[in-house]
């Protein structure tokens, strides 16, 4: 079998896969959700929801750290993706052997600490008084929960990857461009494997009310599992969610000559920089098209050799409309007949995560022969002329996927995956 | 040589000492210079403040200006000095296939909400109703923007249309080690031309003091030498505000386009050296050994933070190896996140030249003489991580 691609680069392999998000933890509970078109997404129940003006949310609630704040959370999300995926791959789990990226989301001294703290203090003095608290204080998870190093720290400390773990954010592209960093230190030669992780537990209601703020968020809060619903006219917004996803990523000879199982193929990775504005994409699409583009001739395939689109498909107005003229720019009239399947309508948006999660889910798509629906299309865009695999799943027989992740700050990442090594 | 060697030809710096890659190189060539502080703001804690900057020379539009709090300006105004300096800033065509990578931590949240939150949770114990009161119609709907660590990465792109590819690391000191180790590899393998790569540490916000100070790394009252740093006063970080950004090319990109470089950027390593024992002064004379063996007289542009453990770590490596090291930090203060590339920019400057910098505590810093051919540039994490790479004649 060959082990390079046509650039002569080393292809990279996926020998294993971890997943988490609010259908449940692992990869078979969450496949069986997905594919009956079950929806994650339910009542805030962590935090009051007082004066807010969305109340739902994709949030993990089954783990003993989900009441225990952000960084608690995105340390155990990826640390259960990143075991699931190391166990599948047969690597030691101390002793990783290649580099760890990580993409999480920015790291907060969270509110209830802050408010402990000052509680604390002296309160003579305003934030003299809690930096005082602090030092006097010197709690050691503290100080953790505001270093954007430490979730890296105890996973690289834990696994036995090898050197300066890369901490990274290109916001709701994060998770792709974690696989996109490994993907090309081993094309580098720098490692034969590499562990590529999303994870994102920062539902918090400052979280949740910073995206209100910038109208991001879907307020259909009668009934949550409706709320996700890409590609529809009644689309209002995305809903906030939590979740991890891990990958073992690793020269295909290598994986051979270990005998581990092949799971899928990283066949190219494609970005683009958007420079219109902050939250918005440029009108005509083109830093989305070039992206695309890219991850194509990464791949050193046509557009025709496309079976399947994982959407980034957020349910926001902007994005779904925005991905549908790209797309269509790309695939031209085929576009309407590739099936397209947004995995948020049923787990929302796990922010600095999906694109890792959503790349696992696009890897099974593959493997299982069945694409997960969209589910919540009942009331099709007409604007947006897409065979979206509504509400119910498909067997099909899926050789390749391109993985869209579109972010806040003009972040395009695209992914290219295979079945086989071709 | 190689067509692939990775050269610096553009430099952005910015510290209390100044404004640009010039102003640094009068500042430090002065012997003993000095530092600019503001002992008052902060008190007990010291910082070395940000100069006077007319943003509007980097970032013409108002309206962008206002999307940005004080990091974001700052590392969008440096990187527009960087690109100006590799006679980048006005070709749209090397711009938009330019990468970049860019090391940030987060951006600053609004005291004034924040203040208001903790007085009010005195007299009631609904906190997190409290907070939803608060936040909800107290937050300025787009600070949000302003405090996202991928969003310095997404000015830049807005303001001076770099949109090659953006990405940004997260993690202190250590991601910027990663920024340009990422970014040299990138180049050396072909996977990039041309690169735009630095980070901005904006100190003057309490957040950003409270952050350190949860695990007491600051000296209070007093300034001295990172070298000189007080156990009785503190952890032994005075911090400053900053900013590095440098252009990073291909030998074959910069000589094609006819651009002269500072120096080229050899070996980097990084690390994640457990920090009991001499573990750490282990790893740092091994790391050495790796990327200077055979270098010497070396000097060393160090960016130890003054925290006790890692300083003394690395100053002991450095002098086992006998390098002349020069603490810039002593004069700029720690500038978390823009340590390397700090660090990197000063090793080019002395570089080009031809000239190493008089030692900036002589009585810790020993002198070197000649003109540099490579120069150490160092960044060992206050709490962890660790990198180091030469820089050498282009």
């Amino acid at each position: 079998m060959r082990t390079t691609d046509s650039f002569g680069r080393p292809l990279v392999a996926v020998t294993g896969m971890g997943v988490v998000t609010s259908l449940g933890q692992g990869k078979r509970e969450n496949w069986t959700a997905l594919t009956s078109g079950r929806s994650g997404i339910h009542p805030i129940t962590r935090f009051p929801t007082d004066h807010l003006a969305t109340t739902i949310a994709g949030t993990v609630d089954f783990l003993p750290e989900s009441s225990q704040g952000a960084s608690a959370l995105t340390f155990a999300l990826a640390d259960l993706a990143a075991e699931e995926a190391v166990a599948e791959a047969g690597v030691s789990r101390g002793d990783f052997g290649g580099p760890l990226f990580l993409a999480a989301p920015p790291v907060e001294l969270d509110w209830h600490n802050r408010l402990r703290l000052y509680a604390q203090s002296d309160r003579s003095n305003g934030w003299r008084s809690l930096i005082e608290a602090a030092r006097k204080a010197r709690e050691e998870a503290l100080f953790d929960e505001a270093q954007f190093a430490a979730i890296a720290d105890r996973l690289a400390e834990k696994y036995g990857t090898r050197g300066l773990p890369i901490t990274l954010s290109t916001a709701c592209a994060s998770g792709a461009t974690a696989i996109q960093l490994g993907t090309e230190a081993i094309r580098r030669g720098e490692c034969d494997r590499a562990l590529a992780i999303g994870a994102d537990g920062s539902a918090t209601a400052e979280a949740l009310i910073r995206f209100s703020l910038l109208s991001a968020l879907s307020t259909q809060n009668e009934r949550p599992e409706k709320a996700s619903k890409p590609f529809s006219k009644d689309r209002d917004g995305f809903v906030l969610a939590e979740g991890s996803g891990a990958l073992v990523l690793e020269s295909l000879e290598s994986a051979l000559a270990r005998g581990a199982e092949v799971l899928g193929i990283v066949r190219g990775c494609g970005e683009k920089a958007d420079d219109f504005h902050r939250t918005r994409s440029k009108p005509d699409g083109s830093p989305a098209i070039s992206a695309v583009y890219a991850a194509l001739k990464d791949a050193g395939m046509s557009e025709e050799e496309i079976d399947y689109v994982n959407a980034h498909g957020t349910s926001t107005p902007e994005n779904d409309k925005m991905e549908h003229l790209s797309l269509s720019t790309v695939f031209g009239e085929r576009m309407r007949e590739i099936p397209i399947s947004s995995n948020k309508s049923m787990i929302g948006h796990t922010l600095s995560a999906a694109g890792a999660v959503e790349a696992v889910f696009s890897l099974m798509t593959m493997r299982e022969g069945v694409i997960p629906p969209t589910i919540n299309y009942e009331n099709p865009d007409p604007a947006i002329d897409l065979d979206v695999v509504p509400n119910r799943k498909r067997e099909a027989d899926v050789a390749t996927v391109i993985s869209n992740s579109f972010g806040f700050g003009g972040q395009n990442t695209c992914l290219v995956m295979a079945r086989e090594a071709g | 040589m190689s067509p692939t060697d990775v050269v610096i030809t553009g430099i952005g710096i910015v510290s209390s000492l100044g404004l640009g890659a010039e102003a640094h190189w009068q500042a430090l060539s002065k012997p003993e210079p000095a530092p600019v502080l503001d002992r008052e703001r902060f008190s007990p804690y010291i910082v070395h403040p940000l100069p006077e900057i007319d943003w509007s020379t980097q970032i013409p539009k108002r309206g962008d200006q206002r999307q940005m709090e004080t990091w974001q300006r700052l590392g969008t105004y440096t990187a527009g000095l960087a690109l100006d300096d590799a006679g980048l800033k006005t070709d749209e065509a090397l711009c938009t296939s330019m990468d970049m990578v860019v090391a940030a931590g987060g951006g600053e949240r609004d005291v004034a909400v924040d203040q208001a939150i903790l007085d009010a949770s005195l007299a009631r114990n609904d906190h997190d109703v409290l907070l939803n009161e608060k936040l909800t119609t107290e937050l300025r709907p787009t600070l949000f923007l302003a405090q996202l660590s991928n969003l310095l990465a997404g000015n830049i792109s807005i303001v001076h249309k770099v949109t090659g590819s953006s990405r940004t690391f997260m993690g202190e000191e250590g991601a910027g080690v990663s920024a340009i180790e990422t970014a040299a590899a990138r180049i050396r393998s072909g996977q990039s031309t041309h690169v735009l790569v630095g980070a901005a540490f904006q100190t003057e916000h309490p957040d950003m003091l409270l952050a350190y100070e949860l695990a007491g790394y600051l000296q209070r009252e007093e300034w001295s030498s990172v070298w000189r740093r007080s156990e009785e006063l503190g952890g032994g970080v005075i911090t400053g505000s900053g900013a590095a950004f440098l252009v990073l090319e291909s030998r074959e990109h910069a000589e094609r386009r006819g651009h002269a470089a500072y120096a080229a950027i050899g070996p980097v390593v990084s690390g994640r050296a457990r920090r009991s024992g001499s573990a750490l002064q282990t790893e740092l004379a091994e790391m050495m050994n790796s990327v200077a063996a055979g270098r010497e007289p070396l000097m060393a542009v160090s960016g130890a933070s003054g925290a006790h453990m890692a300083t003394q770590a690395e100053k002991a490596a450095l002098d086992s190896r006998g390098a002349a090291a020069r603490g810039f930090s002593s004069l700029t203060g720690h500038l978390k996140e823009a340590q390397f590339p700090f660090a990197v920019a000063l090793a080019a400057l002395a570089i080009r030249n031809g000239q190493p910098y008089a030692a900036f505590d002589a009585e810790n810093e020993s002198s070197i003489d000649g003109a540099p051919k490579a120069v150490l540039a160092t960044a060992v994490g206050y709490n962890c991580f660790e990198g180091m790479g030469l820089v050498t004649e282009a």
